[in-house]
């Protein structure tokens, strides 16, 4: 049996670089935000960042807007890839490439996708131009608003655009997996294909479908560049507010700042252990 | 596909709405973005070499880390698994605010060493799951017999543990890779506008309204990714179709 140093020994790195860098980032920003700066003479930790953030109107705009481009990318996201990934089960001509291009498609950076859906989907895109060559608007501003809307939904079409394969290419492993058997069992004992998807497919597969669309959850929640590009004026995503107030030259924005980083991180996590704990409620992964 | 739109961008010239496609193509932003006024070429390399840099430290951490987690029940193993996960899962906002600071100390921001140092805190994650995985399905009876047929422990490293995860040395290298590749705010946090990564570059040209450079900059963004990733398929598909070893010679089945 390997001795526990030894371990220790294997996993020092790792832990050194993790732990070291990111747990001395989170503590340090978690002090800030407490207005923990001695360097200015702030010895007093309190709460008075938490509370003019939590009060302001911007900020809890922010939020509700980032927790609804979350839900809805990671709804759709999911809805979507769970069709994709039944439909694409079973082998056909060309499947194999048709995975690779969703493999490639997941190496293309988000800003650039980004840029895509801007140049396609603005008033003055692409698909605007189509529009007014078909005779259906006479200017630019007739296009729906698609992007710097509101209703976020440039950002929302690249969220999915580019986490949808990613989810469909989880569930197709999982399927693999999981294999036909289940479903050929049930059908034999006289369940109808509903029946068979239902009871036995899907609970087998939801635990893998809860944890990816969590993680797409709290990736979109957080995300920073995509809604600079494609946001509106306002509201703004909370990583961009929170930004803005970091680099803000007044520095008593800064412990606010840190604040809504923390808030942040919390929602970000909460929503990871709500999908965690959904998933051993479910009974966890059954090999 | 989006990708193409800014293709066309790219070789467009005096593009205005409402003209379906660009009235005269031309390849003033491309000769532009190329040469050395725009800064373009000398961020690709400096964010190559971050993004490699990274990637390459990013494996070698994950192989002994790997190895531990793959073979070993210890206790605190699902405690390290959480810890490995999060940095990958959660906003690297929070961290960065902090970490700014603390390598604001150690004279580390504005440095490209800073910045991998950075990278590594997403980039680390996947490599190591990757490697967790490969190391829990390796048999450990490939080393043992080895060992017993009179093998020294570096041939065995050479010539039976490495060829097997091999495959996954190159994913995990690739997704840290990646990762790297297309990091935005942690390196304007720690770079503090002097290291110039292709992402901060692009965002730049974004805002600059010339969607023709934009266009030709986002392909030089894209193009490398695309290349690592392409790469590691073309590897993993040449494996299957019985080029490489998948099984350990010697060993019966």
């Amino acid at each position: 049996m390997t001795g526990g140093w030894r371990i220790f020994g294997m996993l020092a790195p790792l832990l050194l670089v993790l732990a070291g860098l990111f747990g001395l980032g989170l503590g340090l920003t978690l002090m800030r935000s407490l207005r923990y700066l001695p360097a200015i003479g702030l010895t007093e930790p309190d709460l008075a960042a938490y509370r003019a953030v939590l009060t302001a109107p911007r900020f809890l705009a922010s939020v509700v807007w980032s927790l609804w481009i979350a839900g809805a990318s990671s709804g759709i996201s999911a809805l979507l890839s769970l069709g994709t990934a039944l439909l694409l089960r079973h082998g056909f001509a060309g499947r194999g490439l048709l995975l690779a291009l969703i493999e490639l498609g997941l190496a293309v950076p988000h800003v650039v996708g980004a840029l895509g859906i801007l140049y396609l989907f603005s008033q003055s895109g692409s698909f605007a131009r189509l529009a007014f060559g078909a005779g259906l608007i006479d200017q630019p501003a007739a296009f729906p608003a698609l992007t710097h809307d509101p209703y976020a939904i440039g950002i929302i079409l690249l969220y999915v655009w580019k986490e949808m394969p990613f989810m469909t290419l989880v569930l197709l492993a999982r399927l693999k997996r999981i294999g036909p058997g289940h479903e050929a069992v049930a059908r034999s004992l006289g369940a109808t294909p509903w029946q068979a998807f239902a009871q036995v497919l899907l609970p087998m597969l939801l635990p893998s479908l809860l944890v990816a669309t969590a993680l797409v959850f709290a990736f979109a929640f957080g995300a920073y560049e995509v809604p600079l590009l494609l946001g509106p004026h306002a509201p703004e995503a909370v990583s961009v507010v929170a930004w803005k107030h970091h680099t803000d030259v007044d520095l008593s924005a800064r412990p606010e700042a840190m604040a809504m980083a923390v808030l942040v991180f919390v929602i970000a996590g909460a929503v990871l252990a709500l999908g965690a704990r959904l998933v051993w409620r479910l009974g966890g992964f059954s090999r | 596909m989006p990708l193409l739109i800014l293709g066309i961008w790219s070789v467009a010239h005096g593009w205005r709405f409402p003209a379906l496609v660009p009235g005269e193509v031309s390849f003033a932003a491309w000769s532009y973005v190329l040469s050395s006024a725009s800064g373009v070429g000398a961020s690709l390399g400096l964010t190559l070499s971050i993004a490699v840099a990274t990637a390459v430290i990013a494996t070698v951490i994950s192989y002994p880390a790997g190895r531990a987690l793959g073979r070993h029940r210890f206790p605190g193993r699902f405690a390290v698994l959480v810890l490995v996960l999060a940095p990958a899962v959660l906003p690297a906002l929070a961290v960065a605010l902090g970490l700014q600071g603390l390598f604001l100390r150690l004279g580390l921001t504005g440095t490209v060493s800073g910045v991998v140092l950075a990278h590594l805190i997403p980039a680390l994650p996947y490599p190591t799951l990757v490697m967790t995985a490969a190391f829990a399905a390796f048999e450990p009876e490939f080393e043992h017999q080895a060992r017993s047929l009179g093998a020294r422990p570096l041939q065995v490293l050479a010539h039976v543990t490495l060829p097997a995860v091999a495959p996954a040395l190159r994913v995990g290298a690739a997704l840290a890779f990646l990762v790297s590749w297309s990091q935005y705010l942690l390196t304007l946090g720690i770079g503090a506008g002097k290291v110039q990564t292709l992402p901060l570059v692009l965002f730049t040209f974004a805002t600059s309204g010339r969607n023709d450079l934009t266009g030709a900059v986002s392909l030089v963004h894209l193009l490398p990714a695309l290349l690592v990733v392409g790469f590691t398929l073309a590897l993993r598909m040449f494996h299957r179709v019985g080029g490489g070893r998948w099984s350990v010679p010697g060993v019966g089945g």
